[in-house]
């Protein structure tokens, strides 16, 4: 592949110093895409995009805020009524958050579902993994923050999960609360932290994008590309496709924002937060509580472990085992489109981890403890058992010959 | 942009310049969005309403005596109010013809000759000149002397001696009757 | 066979958790409001009104923290009566020149006085409950407004098989149903300079559209922005749909 010629002497000079424009060319308007992507392939850009979004926002309230406990509530509430537009900005960052979670985790079931994560693509898979665990600290932390009671009692609930750790857990939870409970010291460390992962995740998204261009996209048919008419040019097939995919997203997006912006959140938090007053439900935000409810769902002491060690390690493990994934998942088809059963299961996941949600939600009483414990073992169950037991014992349909061969006889068809 | 085979029905100069159309409609669309996106994103760093609610400051003139100063804080910064005496007045007067560093006649820094209000920040490099209190260095002219480099003020807040470059600082105010004056 | 037999035990413990989730809270009367909907917008009488009945009965013990008396700019209150609105209230500042605090006329730019010192106060005065700040109370309570004017109109007599101890009165709709709180409402307790009838059904609704402003006194320039956002992003994406179309003609 040889450097173009740039025509522009600004251009050229740069480049002949630092190649990033002959990059650009060659990673972002000549990389050679499958033609056959779906819509499902949109929702990598688009969380970049959000990632973006949130930094420019969350940089521009941290102008603003104080991360102190007697002024934090009430610097946010500046933001909301005497910053110019400090309304938007907030109820774009807080919404923008949701967001987030929900395309990287539509992101991620499509991973699930087209085998995105086997060989070559491991270690894509991996970083996406580290991502999404970076997200979630970034997000528990940026919730403490408003100082509100869901803020306060999340905090203190979560950072208590640390005493179960055995000898060491307690001392872990001093240090991480910087005192006796949760309180200033921890509000400042959350919000410095919080400022610095953002910038974390940045670049495992580089790195994502590394190993992506590497190992090049897959698409919906599972099927490695053969051949040039395999592929079109990022630019400007999936330029137009990701940016009109954007225009999609940001209707819903700011539908939220200027309409509904409070309907991911709880009420609750819009009282200050009040270590005196435990309210009668904590719950996270809805994106943690398929994993609220795996932590709760262990109920029982295995042998001396107790029940609160278990619960901390099956909820952490519940992410932790996407990351073996690969090495779990041994059928050499990638694409559920040719794994009929494995495809029925992919659904009854989807279904289950909606049911955990369900459950996360809910006070630990009554019915919702079986349902969760169903939901938890199945949800291992998945992972574990099924997944490769089907790679040995499902028979796939037989794949398409190449990318081009299919799309042709889909149009052919089409025009039948 | 690479282009790619035209398939377009019909005349294909024609699907071109509709396609370019659609392409500079788009961006230009897309552009002004973007645009107006991110004015919130600025006007956020303005001073927001808290901080424009105090950016003025009404002060009751009542207790101040003739020959006495009082200094109020407007925007952060301090502001010097002097009600004068007949001689400082008669004496910042008479001075509009002296060799001044920055000219200024006394009536164009005074709405009521009896008021002086002035930012109390020497225009040199920013401290805050003593003159204020009965018991203040008033430097060789009767007004203020800034111990910092030495600035000489007049009855009338002029720089005349030192290394200040201008006169102290008029803000904007209005007097709401004879005994309030809303600065800023 | 596997799958059915999950997807049939997960639907039946789902079924099962509904009558708890269900039986959560009695069923919430809507109300019709000014400021609900797409073009909703606060009431200017409703909400000049509700003022009034907050400053002459909830403010004996509520606060208003997060409001300044310049913020009631927004729902169209002019310079002048703001000034006096804030003059009658003395408020705290100094300390003066002898080091001391000293008492002066409230202005504009002050935060709205507070009935209490602090919180201990508050309690102190309210045999121990401590009845909270209002500015945000309508987001800060699951339902809102109508659970905020469920709860004004909602005091009722106890059912024969309830005790209610000295000092707390029956609500239907409070949490536990036992509130300290006082029905605070009750007919021609204020009288409305623009003749509207003081009914407890009105005041309610009033203080209530009050109450809603000083939650989200952005929320008329919030809809209104939302509604030209979401024309325009329509318009845009109906482009760049054309577009993509255009483009990938060449493919299919």
């Amino acid at each position: 592949m040889t450097a173009p010629t740039w025509k522009n002497p600004v251009v050229r000079w740069i480049d002949q110093r630092m190649p990033i424009f002959t990059l650009l060319q060659h990673d972002a308007v000549e990389y050679p895409t499958p033609k056959n992507l779906s819509y499902w392939w949109n929702f990598g850009s688009l969380a970049g995009i959000v990632l973006v979004i949130m930094i420019v926002t969350g940089v521009i309230l941290a102008m603003h805020y104080t991360p102190h406990g007697t002024m934090a509530f009430d610097s946010v509430e500046r933001i909301m009524r005497d910053v110019n537009y400090g309304w938007l900005i907030r109820y774009l960052h807080m919404n923008g958050a949701s967001m987030f979670f929900l395309v990287v985790y539509i992101h991620v079931f499509r991973g699930l579902y087209y085998g995105s994560y086997k060989a070559p693509r491991e270690l894509l898979w991996i970083i996406g993994v580290l991502i999404l665990l970076t997200m979630m600290a970034t997000a528990f932390m940026g919730y403490v923050l408003p100082w509100g009671q869901m803020s306060f009692w999340g905090a203190t609930v979560i950072t208590n999960l640390f005493s179960a750790i055995p000898l060491v857990g307690p001392s872990i939870v001093t240090w991480l609360w910087g005192g006796f409970s949760v309180d200033t010291p921890t509000l400042n460390r959350f919000y410095s932290l919080h400022y610095l992962l953002p910038f974390i995740i940045f670049a495992f998204v580089f790195l994502h994008l590394w190993a992506l261009h590497t190992s090049k996209s897959n698409n919906p048919l599972g099927v490695d590309v053969k051949q040039p008419g395999d592929t079109i040019p990022f630019h400007p097939y999936y330029t137009i496709k990701d940016t009109f995919g954007l225009g999609v997203f940001m209707i819903i997006y700011l539908g939220f924002v200027f309409f509904a912006p409070n309907f991911f959140g709880e009420p609750d938090n819009y009282i200050p937060a009040n270590p005196l007053v435990t309210p009668s439900h904590i719950v996270p935000e809805w994106y943690l509580l398929p994993f609220y409810a795996i932590l709760r769902a262990i109920t029982f002491n295995i042998w001396f472990i107790p029940a609160k060690l278990i619960g901390v390690v099956a909820m952490f493990a519940s992410i932790l085992i996407l990351l073996f994934l690969p090495w779990l998942d041994r059928s050499k088809v990638r694409s559920a489109r040719f794994r009929p059963i494995y495809r029925q299961f992919f659904w009854i996941l989807v279904i289950d981890t909606i049911v955990l949600g369900y459950v996360g939600a809910n006070p630990p009483e009554g019915n919702f403890i079986p349902l969760g414990q169903v939901a938890t073992a199945y949800y291992f169950f998945h992972f574990l058992i099924l997944i490769p037991a089907l790679s040995l014992f499902e028979r796939p349909k037989p794949l398409p010959e190449s990318i081009s061969a299919a799309v042709t006889k889909a149009m052919a068809k089409e025009a039948a | 942009m690479t282009s790619t085979a035209t398939t377009a029905p019909g005349n294909p100069d024609e699907g071109q310049s509709r396609r370019d159309f659609l392409i500079v409609a788009t961006g230009a669309v897309g552009t002004v969005g973007v645009g107006i996106a991110c004015w919130p994103l600025i006007d956020s760093m303005n001073p927001s309403a808290d901080v424009l609610a105090l950016a003025s400051t009404e002060v009751s003139l009542a207790p101040v005596q003739v020959g006495q100063a009082i200094t109020i804080t407007w925007r952060g910064r301090p502001v010097f109010i002097r009600r004068r005496t007949a001689e400082e007045i008669k004496k910042a007067q008479a001075d509009d013809t002296a060799n001044l560093v920055d000219p200024q006649p006394d009536k164009e820094r005074v709405k009521k000759s009896e008021w002086l209000i002035m930012v109390g920040v020497c225009t040199h490099l920013g401290c805050i000149p003593l003159g204020q209190k009965p018991t203040d260095p008033k430097g060789e002219f009767g007004g203020w002397f800034c111990p910092c480099h030495g600035s000489h003020y007049d009855t009338s807040g002029r720089i005349r001696k030192g290394p200040a470059p201008k006169n102290l600082e008029i803000p904007p105010y209005a007097f709401l009757n004879d005994t309030t004056v809303k600065i800023g | 066979m596997t799958r059915k037999a999950v997807l049939s035990a997960l639907a039946a413990l789902v079924l099962a958790t509904l009558p708890a989730a269900a039986a959560e809270a009695p069923k919430l009367p809507k109300q019709a409001w000014s400021f609900e909907g797409v073009f909703g917008a606060f009431d200017r009488a409703s909400t000049r009104r509700g003022f009034m009945v907050y400053k002459q009965v909830c403010a004996a013990c509520h606060s208003l923290n997060l409001l300044a008396y310049r913020h009631l700019m927004g729902v169209d209150f002019n310079e002048a009566e703001i000034k006096s609105i804030a003059a009658t209230v003395e408020v705290q500042d100094g300390p003066n020149d002898a080091g001391e605090m000293f008492m002066r006329k409230g202005i504009p730019s002050d935060k709205f006085k507070a009935p209490f010192a602090n919180e201990k106060a508050a309690r102190a005065a309210n045999n121990g409950a401590y009845p909270p700040d209002l500015s945000l109370i309508i987001k800060a309570r699951k339902g809102g407004a109508d659970y905020v004017h469920a709860l004004l109109v909602g005091y009722k007599d106890a059912p024969a098989n309830v005790k209610v101890p000295d000092g707390m009165y029956y609500n239907a709709y409070f949490a536990g149903n036992q509130l300290a709180m006082a029905p605070p409402l009750n007919e021609g307790a204020v009288e409305y300079p623009d003749g509207t009838k003081a009914t407890v059904d009105q005041m309610a609704k009033d203080v209530v559209t009050f109450l809603a402003w000083t939650a989200e006194p952005e929320m008329e320039e919030r809809k209104r922005m939302g509604v030209k956002v979401l024309l325009f992003l329509l318009v845009l994406t109906g482009m760049l749909y054309a577009l993509k179309r255009m483009i990938w003609a060449a493919v299919h």
